[in-house]
């Protein structure tokens, strides 16, 4: 068993009764909480999937990527396309179709990017997504920069019975929940699989993992597609719940603000992305709520707030939120769960 | 003669207008330590890069038993069966120390990272790699510490676990740029009792600038100078050999 302390790979036991308990009040808040929170709550649960999918790259392979919108969009773009103008099409056709869309499309532009290290890797992954951007944002049969509709929620039917209505707000709700519990688990495994603990070493010496013997851009171009997709399916719900789509979900600042919440969080678990989506997003929402001071518009200028807050964050608890909970208690009760 | 393992065929690798290694060619075999010896820039240690698929050679051929590996990438050379351990110690600081042999016993697993089922099985139950990396944890004699941070066990220690790592993929030919590199007596004398110990059914080179340890265990030597080869052969040949007393060894091993 490895003990990657900076990392909390083992989650110590504090931080998963912190989890548990989230859980528990995700579960009880439709019951509780008024329909603009409830779709607040929705709109966290699917940037979480985000932040942890971007989370396999920076945290788990140390690949820092500042163009992992570009998938989140392309899925949700996937599902604009499928969904016909007059009828819904269906969840079984749509979601796999959308998720493969992101997926290749990572494929695609992994194969050149992933050979790239640090900084030249920061900048191409940056790059490829902004063509993507702008292939969106310029062509009108795309949508150009308005984007494009979704109209229709899709039907989740089998032989004929509608088993969900992601139409009604607390289903769809519950289907983002059961979605994010989903991809985590997946997650969790992946981390102490072959394929993740390989991942962690070609974070951490990428050079000894090929004098080894692995075969590192195949893992790096896996890890990288892979992410993608999860990317993809976390793009896909959130064209779902909107109804909309725009060239904005794929640009730089949906990118930036991906890598904010996996710091935030803490990085290399994916439980410190799922905090960090929820604690950026909240954060971000008293922030653009501040009052206005005289003639000064606090909220307005929520960015600066933003900055301060992360800078601090930073530098008190540089493994996140999630390390401030572990600090307090002891190494002893982690579990690989 | 007993099998041989690697050869090389006038390698060479030029940088612009120097050649750091001009027309090398030497062969492994197993049950031989092949000691590759020089002052500082002779090309020792591009050789040891070229073997092992770090750089690839400007001319030149090199084999791992039949099989003709000249260019090929270092992660395939490994899978070919070449093990190496580096002159500066290059580990997983943070890892265990049981991780990072286990990681290595990992790679001769089929690796096949696009595979699903790879992604949900756990790397930590796989007995054929567990076992690898006990045996190799054993015979480097670090048993005890298998539970400590790479990043926290001494610098002896860790040029043990270098060795460990490198025989948890279990290979054919052992490449060991400067095993004693900064160690104590005792902690050397180990170490050459475990090479003494690997010679049985690995060839091995090795680079080493301790000169009383590689009089001790090595079977051949090969002198370079300027990126060439101006002696090889067995230790009381190099002794007896003017043009390597005159260029290398000095008065003290005449």
């Amino acid at each position: 068993m490895s003990l990657m302390k900076a990392n909390l790979e083992v989650l110590p036991g504090s931080a998963r009764a912190v989890l548990w308990l989230g859980l528990i009040a995700l579960v009880a808040f439709p019951f509780a909480g008024s329909d603009f929170y409830v779709q607040m709550v929705n709109r966290m649960m699917i940037l979480a999937i985000f932040a942890m999918s971007l989370d396999l790259l920076q945290g788990v392979s140390g690949l820092v990527s500042l163009g992992h919108a570009a998938y989140f969009g392309l899925a949700g773009y996937a599902l604009a396309f499928l969904m016909p103008q007059n009828e819904a099409a269906s969840l079984w056709l749509t979601l796999p179709l959308s998720v493969l869309a992101s997926g290749l499309a990572a494929l695609v532009i992994g194969f050149f990017v992933v050979r790239t290290q640090g900084i030249y890797f920061i900048m191409v992954t940056m790059a490829f997504a902004q063509m993507v951007f702008y292939l969106f944002f310029d062509n009108k049969a795309l949508g150009g920069s308005d984007g494009l509709y979704v109209n229709f929620k899709p039907s989740v039917e089998i032989a004929g019975l509608t088993l969900l209505d992601l139409d009604n707000k607390r289903t769809l709700y519950f289907f983002t929940l059961g979605s994010l519990l989903l991809v985590y688990v997946f997650l969790r495994r992946l981390l102490w699989s072959p394929f993740g603990r390989a991942l962690s070493g070609i974070r951490v010496n990428e050079h000894r993992m090929r004098a080894i013997g692995f075969n590192t851009f195949g893992y790096k171009l896996t890890a990288f597609s892979l992410a993608g997709a999860l990317a993809g399916m976390a793009g896909y719900l959130w064209g779902v719940q909107t109804g909309y789509i725009n060239p904005e979900l794929m640009g730089f600042h949906m990118s930036a603000h991906a890598i904010m919440m996996v710091i935030l969080g803490g990085m290399g678990n994916f439980a410190g992305a799922i905090v960090g989506a929820f604690g950026f997003e909240y954060v971000l929402h008293v922030f653009k709520d501040l009052p206005t001071v005289g003639t000064f518009n606090l909220g307005k200028h929520w960015q600066l707030w933003m900055g301060c807050f992360i800078v601090l964050v930073v530098i008190l608890a540089p493994r996140g939120l999630l390390g401030l909970i572990a600090r307090k208690s002891d190494q002893q009760g982690g579990s690989h769960d | 003669m007993t099998d041989l393992l690697l050869s090389a065929e006038r390698l060479t690798k030029r940088f612009g207008g120097l050649a750091a290694v001009n027309e090398v060619s030497l062969e492994l075999r197993r049950d031989r330590i092949h000691a590759v010896i020089g002052p500082n820039g002779a090309g020792k240690s591009t050789l040891t890069n070229l073997l092992a698929g770090d750089l690839p050679p400007t001319s030149g051929r090199m084999r791992i038993g039949e099989v003709d590996v000249t260019g090929w990438r270092p992660e395939q050379i490994s899978r070919q069966g070449l093990g190496r351990s580096y002159q500066k110690t290059n580990i997983f600081l943070p890892f265990t120390v049981w991780e990072n042999v286990r990681l290595a016993a990992q790679s001769r697993e089929s690796q096949q990272p696009w595979n699903p089922l790879r992604w949900l099985q756990s790397a930590i139950k796989s007995k054929a790699s567990n076992d690898r990396a006990t045996r190799a944890i054993e015979l480097s004699g670090l048993k005890d510490r298998a539970k400590a941070e790479a990043g926290s066990i001494s610098h002896g220690e860790q040029r043990q676990l270098e060795i460990a790592m490198t025989l948890a993929t279990e290979p054919k030919v052992l490449l060991l740029d400067e095993p004693l590199a900064g160690m104590g007596v005792a902690e050397a004398q180990r170490m050459v009792e475990l090479l003494l110990k690997l010679k049985n059914d690995h060839a091995i080179l090795l680079v080493e600038h301790d000169m009383d340890a590689v009089f001790a265990l090595a079977d051949q030597l090969t002198v370079m100078v300027n990126g060439q080869v101006i002696a090889s052969g067995s230790p009381a040949d190099i002794r007896g050999n003017a043009a390597v007393q005159a260029a290398y060894l000095g008065e003290e091993h005449a």
